[in-house]
């Protein structure tokens, strides 16, 4: 038990996935040839200027409404100050003291089902940098460096919390339910190996009881939830050895290198800027009209956790289905189509059991097979009635998926209903029977656990056909006289 | 009499009349800019003035701007016309767009024959900070134009050009204008897109014309009004700007401002003021003399304000993607001497007082008291404007003063700005028109008005221009 207690905030930059850059009519885009979406203001030739991307601040406001944040009435952008070469303008027009989203509060559910109350400190827009490229793969030392300015003025929504984290699990926890509601707000990619979604935390510990937090670092730019977790530990890690051996923590930046598990320190002369951040006398300040926002609100799509919740509680599902389930705005849609026409919870298992599975062979997400949400229900449904048995219906899956046809057309085309006649199965139990006489014996010894091995042998002898229930009462009747 | 004799107005009225070709037109003035005696122009470029003007006359009908040329001022981007902004920083550089107001001018069929010398960044009031040559005053060759749109008053003075275009933000195109007898108007911020002005102070730069008449700065401003999508500060003006008819000033109630016309005012600058508002009168207006206290403090803001606004609109300014370069091994050693050397002194004083002014630890003592002030003379201007129509001072205290007699003392230049920096400060338009001459040279009277009042300026300029009748051409110029 460590006598110190983590104390963890983090700040996420979410690139939005408007049409166009933050502040000029570029469109976005992700792996075109490098330089080809750029203009004179996002290359900030003399004498432009910035004019706001309206959805930009729409995305905004719906992270901001969906965060449980105050709207203010009237934020402004500043500029924040420094030269390098990846901002053109040699400042980035951000928020300062007045961002368009104040406080509010996020609650993430852990494995247990325990809260995580995190408050949301603010919720601002600005622009993203250029994309440099360094020969040689790091900064320092590089033999050069090219600039790809496609990048350059993306809008970005930068989220900070408050420093309500007290481990590394629940940082990963509260980021990955934060980056689901984001995709379910359909604001963003939050692609972290991407960059569309980007972490910093600052870390710090204290003795167990303490009222004062300890001095922080910022553990920069964690590019998946595994490195941010193991990062935030190894900084924890750290710090507790310094502070165990009497030393005292540094305020810096720090790098959490993945190949060696190590934490580096930055100091370079980035830790000393001085932003010199004055109000952007470009832009008039951003005044959303009160009635945008409570339509914003009321608009907003059922967000993840309340779903989850639904589902377990209405719905029938346990918590894991709901979790897998609510993987994707995507998948949620796909489930409750099929939900809506049969038994939820048999919907939840074909469609995160077999499914997925045989799809993941394939490469492909459910809603974009060949297996509709209506050929998934007519599947699950011949199942329900009984028209086909659960390994039959397997097999019929793996032909929708390969040839797209209906599944009622699989079974006939491939005879495989259940047999269901009950002259017929008592026929073939008896021929297994009377074939081993040994388990025979065993059942009839009270073994019972032998009835599996009947209903198998049943099963292989009718191709997946027989109805499983039927063999094991026609087993027993045939062996035991019941 | 020379086809540059002709007023602006005059001459659209001669083309629309079939009497001049555009062609004709701007021969006549590319002869005087080739010339250029005075050293108004950085850039000129003929051959594309001269096709224009081929394509002009050749229309079915002419544009309401005829085909009549004008000057721009080298602040303002022109697409492949080289613009330097008066800096070795873009020496050469040719910009792919070309700023809205002078997008609209063209539409509106006035030619670009060239652009107009300035100080470096339009940072000075003399022409005398430009990198590459100083501009010369045509009333007086040994006086300087004043500045920053130096170039673009002194060719409209030397009538090169019959109107121009100019920035200003703490007096940049009044004080030229006064200084060279001509009429100069900085309208309301926000009136005039400022997409493609090279940002000097983003919340103080506004556009605005000079002239040789009031009329013809009227139908140069109606061109450029209005709100442009690339500009988010822009804005409509609430009716289309009109060409000034009054021919008096009856219930027109003239503010006289206090401390604008006391210490540091020459007394030739003090009577020619006087009579301008002794004629007011006589036309029927009523002159009340204002105190505006807080002005004195507008020049202390005005230079933490601007020169911090700067200091960020220039750092864009690394020699990496345009201008020239000086090449060095580290990309912050190569920054540290392309910023060095290829700004000027006066430039490079401003970048640090405004870096020095914005610094933590120093914002709330500078900028953010320099804000406050600001504000308080915005809400002195709005009282003021409760009482009187509009409000007189001289545009400048002092006239043209000789080349290099305030280069060394940064702080007498900056004084040549005292009149018309509060103004600026406050967004509000202000027009300087000729009112007569005080040692042989040209001296202005500066009105203000609230915002968007820019019909009502313009009107009583142009009642008082016609009771003064000012004679605008300098001595010694033969046309």
């Amino acid at each position: 038990m460590s006598a110190y207690e983590p104390v963890i905030g983090v700040e996420i930059h979410v690139q939005l996935s408007t049409r166009t850059k933050m502040f000029c009519g570029c469109e976005l885009s992700f792996g075109d040839p490098p330089n080809t979406h750029t203009c004179p203001v996002c290359l900030a030739h003399p004498g432009v200027l910035p004019v706001v991307n309206e959805e930009a601040v729409r995305r905004a406001l719906l992270i901001g409404v969906a965060l449980g944040c105050e709207v203010a009435p009237r934020s402004i952008f500043h500029r924040k100050n420094y030269f390098y070469p990846d901002l053109p303008k040699a400042y980035q027009i951000s928020q300062f003291d007045i961002p368009i989203c104040g406080r509010g509060e996020f609650i993430a559910i852990r494995d247990d089902g325990s809260e995580i109350r995190v408050g949301i400190t603010r919720a601002h827009l600005e622009e993203d940098a250029a994309k440099l490229t360094h020969a040689g793969g790091r900064r320092v030392g590089a033999a050069g460096s090219v600039v790809d300015f496609n990048r350059g003025g993306t809008p970005l929504v930068e989220i900070v919390t408050e420093p309500d984290l007290r481990s590394a699990s629940d940082a990963a926890v509260f980021l990955r339910q934060l980056r689901q509601t984001l995709l379910f707000l359909g604001v963003s990619d939050c692609s972290m190996e991407e960059g569309s979604m980007r972490a910093d935390a600052n870390v710090s510990i204290r003795p167990v009881g303490a009222d004062q937090f300890g001095t922080k670092t910022e553990l920069k730019n964690m590019n998946s939830f595994r490195f941010l977790e193991r990062g935030i530990d190894a900084e924890i890690a750290r710090q507790t050895a310094i502070l165990g051996s009497g030393g005292q923590v540094t305020q810096e930046t720090v790098h959490f290198e993945p190949e060696t598990g190590a934490i580096t320190s930055l100091r370079s002369k980035e830790e000393s800027h001085d932003y010199r951040y004055f109000p952007e006398p470009d832009l008039v300040p951003l005044a959303p009209d009160p009635s945008w926002v409570a339509e914003l609100r009321a608009g907003l799509p059922e967000l993840p956790l309340p779903l989850r919740r639904r589902m377990v509680d209405e719905m029938g599902l346990t918590t894991e289905d709901a979790e897998v389930l609510t993987d994707s705005p995507a998948l949620v849609a796909y489930f409750m189509e099929v939900a809506a026409a049969v038994d939820p919870k048999a919907a939840a298992n074909w469609i995160r059991g077999e499914l997925r599975a045989q799809l993941r062979e394939a490469g492909q997400d459910p809603w974009e097979s060949t297996v509709t949400p209506a050929r998934m229900a007519a599947l699950v449904g011949l199942v329900e009635s009984g028209a086909v048995s659960v390994p039959a219906a397997k097999e019929v899956l793996a032909e929708v998926i390969s040839s797209g046809t209906e599944p009622a057309d699989v079974v006939e085309a491939k005879g495989l209903g259940q047999i269901s006649d009950e002259d017929e199965l008592a026929a073939i139990v008896a021929e297994i029977v009377a074939a081993n006489p040994v388990q025979a014996q065993q059942l009839r010894d009270g073994k019972d656990k032998v009835i599996g091995f009947f209903v198998g042998k049943a099963m292989a002898q009718t191709g997946g056909r027989a109805d499983p229930q039927a063999v094991q009462r026609l087993v027993r009747a045939a062996v035991l006289g019941q | 009499m020379s086809l540059r004799d002709l007023t602006a107005a005059e001459q659209v009225a001669a083309l629309a009349a079939g009497k001049v070709t555009s062609l004709e037109l701007v021969d006549a003035h590319l002869a005087a800019v080739a010339s250029d005696e005075v050293g108004a122009f950085l850039a000129v470029d003929p051959d594309r003035a001269r096709a224009r003007a081929r394509e002009i006359d050749a229309l079915p009908e002419r544009p309401p701007l005829g085909g009549v040329p004008i000057g721009i001022k080298d602040a303002l981007s022109t697409r492949d016309l080289v613009t330097t902004a008066g800096s070795r920083m873009l020496e050469g550089f040719r910009p792919v767009y070309t700023a809205t107001c002078v997008q609209r001018l063209e539409d509106a069929g006035a030619i670009v024959v060239g652009k107009t010398n300035m100080d470096e960044f339009a940072m000075g009031s003399s022409t005398e900070n430009s990198a590459y040559h100083p501009t010369r005053n045509p009333w007086d060759h040994t006086r300087v134009p004043g500045g920053s749109s130096g170039g673009s008053a002194a060719a409209v003075a030397q009538r090169q050009v019959p109107w121009s275009l100019g920035s200003d933000t703490g007096g940049s195109i009044r004080q030229p204008a006064a200084l060279c007898g001509i009429v100069g108007m900085k309208p309301t911020y926000g009136a005039i897109s400022r997409y493609g002005l090279i940002a000097f102070a983003s919340s103080l730069d506004q556009v605005g014309p000079f002239a040789r008449t009031v009329r013809d700065a009227a139908l140069l401003l109606r061109h450029m009004v209005g709100r442009d999508p690339m500009d988010s500060t822009s804005l409509d003006m609430p009716e289309a700007i009109a060409l000034p008819v009054a021919s008096d000033l009856r219930g027109l109630r003239v503010g006289v401002v206090d401390e604008l016309m006391g210490e540091g005012v020459e007394p030739g600058v003090r009577d020619a003021v006087g009579y301008a508002l002794r004629m007011v009168e006589a036309l029927g207006g009523t002159v009340v003399p204002v105190s505006l206290p807080t002005t004195p403090l507008g020049l202390a803001t005005y230079y933490v304000l601007a020169p911090a606004e700067c200091s960020s609109n220039l750092a864009r300014f690394d020699g990496v993607r345009y201008g020239p370069v000086v090449d060095d091994d580290t990309l912050l050693d190569q920054y540290e001497r392309t910023r060095g050397e290829l700004f000027g002194p006066e430039v490079r004083r401003r970048i640090m007082l405004g870096t020095f002014a914005l610094a933590s630890g120093y914002y709330d003592q500078y900028y953010g008291r320099a804000q406050r002030v600001r504000t308080l003379i915005v809400r002195e201007f709005s009282a003021a404007f409760d009482q009187v129509d509009l409000l007189a001072s001289p545009t400048s205290p002092t006239v043209a003063f000789p080349l290099g007699a305030r280069t060394a003392d940064p702080y007498s230049m900056y004084l040549a700005d005292v009149c018309t920096i509060p103004v600026s400060l406050a967004g509000l338009p202000a027009i300087s028109i000729p009112c007569g001459l005080s040692g042989g040279l040209p001296v202005g009277l500066q009105l203000a008005g609230p915002a968007f009042s820019e019909n009502r300026l313009l009107g009583a300029a142009h009642a008082l221009e016609q009771a003064l009748a000012f004679d605008t051409l300098p001595p010694g110029l033969v046309t």
